[in-house]
């Protein structure tokens, strides 16, 4: 599904990541660990061609990404509070994604009503914008907006962050229901180890940049994972 | 304590993106600040001889202290748009060891050393030193220079409780017309005559220096309740518990007439109504629709042709301007998901461009009653229109292409130099001098008529070439792609 080759990113010389060959296949899902500066949010940021790779390339159903933007249509993703727009509610946040993903009102009504429980009544029909609503929950309308129109790719950077323990556990449910048919691949970065070894069958830890583990999930992958960050 | 903080200051100042960025504007700041002083001093020295020669049989003292009210008021005015709110990012002090009233004291002492205080010296000094010189009494006059920088000071404080009120309730600039307009018909129809109670307090206060007391005891008074409104403000829950406005819903459905470009109409319209930034580009409307009224009534404008395109292009073109030079930066907070969404650029623009059309079509027909002032202004307002339509959009929107800052939608708007860089100085000269200019060249070497027509023909071209000219303008955007995400990304 997703293909990078020699991909790297320097800024002013100082090189933040180096990914020689990564495959991340249709229907995976994929966690990405690594301390601070790691270069998590800088890989789905090329990921999304928000940034320009100084080499390299990443391609998305051979589709490379930073020559033409058809990948657009199938990949959806949330990084931060910068991919909400604050003045709206959060409904017509996301009817305004609805329709630029081809989705009507009704579509995107009865995609929202599945996520009743997931939002535990605090975001729809509140009448409030969404700058107003506090972060675990401006979180939670940026998590949902990213699986509107049946994206096949989901990126999502720290989903787990700002939430709290009930809404962490129905986040679990809703990603291992995603990739369950084996039709949506979706990609998080955690610092959570325990939720990433949880919902991921694949995870990648990343080193000032570089790959440093590559591992399918299993048993042994949590304590794996815990000593190696133990150092 | 003090020290601390004036490093911090120095540090925040200097080290801020902003500055660094914004050399020009600085400079720009600088170079006003400047002309200002020169003003005020010229003023300063020439006031004497300039009343002496206006009044002559009056004593320009007396005289100039009957005009001191609209000193004062004036004085507000110009604070309220220019003089910003003293700022100090208080959160991370708040759980030092530090008293709140330092910090207060030392965010309402830092205002006082504001420019606007310091330039009411330069004329206030200078003039003094002028009555002294032709004889006054010094004492007399040092008492009097001290009443006027007290005076100052108090327009200090007074100005922070008007500015604090209109960013809490909104109403943009209307408590400062309100309070100075209210005033100003007061005493213009002679119901109160501040002007002349002033000249009346000022005087007693010279002749009887003990008086000084009033105006000693107001500017206590003021900071006193400058004080307690900081003071009360210096709680996080202040600034974590925003006070939620209930959300309006809007039913823009009307907007699905326009096609696949109604999502970004819709998400337009709801961005101007719902932002304090924005919504200033609509209260410009009206400021921009009064424009003509300055020039139109007086003489000497209607035998100037070539300034009915320059204000054609003003009023029918003040959204587009206002708007438009902030294009695409008024979505800066969001620019990433736009980019990672699945939508058309050129869909992006259009719906902006539609919204400047539909503006200056709006405007040209409000405009319309100037007609009053003859019909050649007709003409020209609607050759200014049309040319806003084909040429101007165009120019605002590839000028927006080069947008690189970032602009914060809920800060306040009148004069918010935030997100203001070279380009928004720069665009204006292919916005408003060129169509003058032209104007003004056929309009003297041929007659109005082809002035116009030359203009009117300049407009319908950028019209029908409009497809060709937005292709490059996306082709434009979309080669800044990245620069305009990194710089969005940054704050200023």
């Amino acid at each position: 599904m997703i293909q990078v080759r020699e991909l790297s990113k320097s800024y002013k010389g100082v090189e933040v990541l180096n990914l020689p060959l990564l495959d991340i296949t249709r229907g995976e899902s994929f966690g990405l660990v690594g301390n601070n500066g790691a270069g998590k949010t800088t890989f789905f940021s090329l990921l999304l061609d928000l940034i320009k790779p100084t080499t390299g390339y990443v391609t998305s159903k051979d589709i490379q990404v930073n020559e033409s933007e058809s990948w657009k249509q199938f990949t959806s993703s949330f990084i931060d509070e910068s991919f909400l727009i604050g003045y709206l509610t959060p409904e017509e946040y996301f009817y305004f994604i609805g329709d630029l993903r081809g989705q009507n009102k009704a579509d995107v009504d009865q995609l929202i009503k599945q996520f009743e429980d997931f939002f535990h009544g605090e975001i729809i029909g509140k009448k409030k914008y969404l700058r107003d609503l506090s972060k675990g929950n401006q979180k939670k309308v940026g998590i949902v907006a990213a699986l509107i129109g049946n994206p096949e790719v989901i990126i999502l950077d720290e989903p787990f962050a700002n939430l709290d323990p009930t809404t962490q556990i129905r986040l679990k449910k809703i990603i291992k229901e995603l990739t369950e048919n084996r039709e949506v691949t979706v990609l998080i970065s955690s610092h959570d180890l325990m939720h990433v070894t949880e919902v991921c069958e694949r995870i990648v830890v990343l080193d000032k940049g570089e790959i440093v583990k590559d591992i399918r999930t299993s048993e042994a992958t949590l304590k794996e994972l815990e000593q190696y960050f133990a150092g | 304590m003090i020290g601390h903080f004036l490093r911090l200051e120095w540090k925040q100042y200097f080290r801020s993106s902003y500055w660094q960025k914004n050399i020009v504007l600085n400079i720009l700041l600088v170079l006003a600040a400047l002309y200002f002083i020169l003003l005020f001093l010229g003023g300063g020295i020439a006031m004497y001889p300039i009343l002496k020669k206006m009044y002559p049989d009056q004593d320009p003292f007396v005289v100039f202290n009957g005009f001191l009210f609209f000193w004062i008021i004036g004085d507000l005015f110009v604070r309220f748009f220019f003089q910003k709110l003293p700022v100090m990012s208080v959160q991370p002090l708040l759980t030092l060891p530090i008293k709140r009233s330092t910090v207060v004291n030392f965010v309402l002492g830092k205002s006082a050393l504001s420019f606007f205080n310091f330039l009411p010296l330069f004329f206030i000094i200078p003039f003094g030193l002028v009555l002294i010189d032709k004889g006054y009494d010094i004492s007399m006059i040092v008492i009097w220079m001290i009443t006027l920088l007290l005076i100052t000071l108090i327009n200090n404080f007074v100005n922070f409780i008007i500015e604090s009120l209109s960013s809490e309730t909104e109403l943009s600039f209307l408590p400062i017309i309100v309070l100075v307009g209210g005033l100003y018909g007061l005493n213009y129809f002679g119901i109160i005559s501040f002007s002349d109670l002033i000249a009346i307090g000022i005087t007693s206060i010279i002749n009887n220096p003990i008086l000084l007391i009033v105006p000693i005891t107001l500017l206590l008074a003021f900071y006193t309740l400058n004080y307690n409104v900081l003071r009360k403000k210096l709680y996080l829950d202040h600034s974590l518990k925003t006070k939620t406005k209930e959300a309006t819903s809007t039913n823009l459905e009307w907007t699905k007439k326009f096609g696949d470009i109604a999502p970004f109409l819709q998400l337009d319209l709801k961005l101007i109504t719902r932002n304090k930034r924005a919504k200033s580009a609509i209260w410009m409307l009206v400021l921009g629709l009064l424009y003509g009224l300055f020039f139109y009534p007086q003489k000497i404008y209607m035998e100037m042709e070539f300034i009915f395109m320059f204000i054609g292009i003003f009023v029918t073109g003040i959204f587009l301007i206002n708007f438009g030079q902030f294009i695409p930066a008024w979505d800066s907070s969001y620019y990433k998901l736009l980019m990672s969404q699945n939508i058309k650029y050129e869909k992006y623009l259009k719906s902006k461009f539609t919204l400047m059309v539909i503006s200056v079509i709006i405007m040209f027909v409000l405009s319309i009653p100037y007609v009053y002032f003859g019909w050649k202004i007709l003409l020209a307002h609607f050759a200014a229109a049309i040319y806003n339509i084909g040429v101007n959009s165009h120019v605002i929107m590839l000028g927006g292409s080069y947008n690189r800052k970032k602009i914060d939608l809920d800060q306040r708007a009148a004069f918010n130099f935030q997100g203001t860089g070279a380009v928004q100085w720069l665009i204006g000269i292919p916005l408003m001098l060129v169509p003058m200019g032209i104007f003004a060249l056929l309009n003297f070497l041929v007659n109005f008529q082809t002035g116009v027509a030359v203009i009117i023909a300049l407009g319908l071209m950028g019209i029908v070439f409009h497809q060709k000219i937005m292709t490059h303008i996306t082709q434009r955007y979309l080669n800044s792609k990245y620069r305009m995400i990194d710089a969005f990304s940054q704050d200023t």
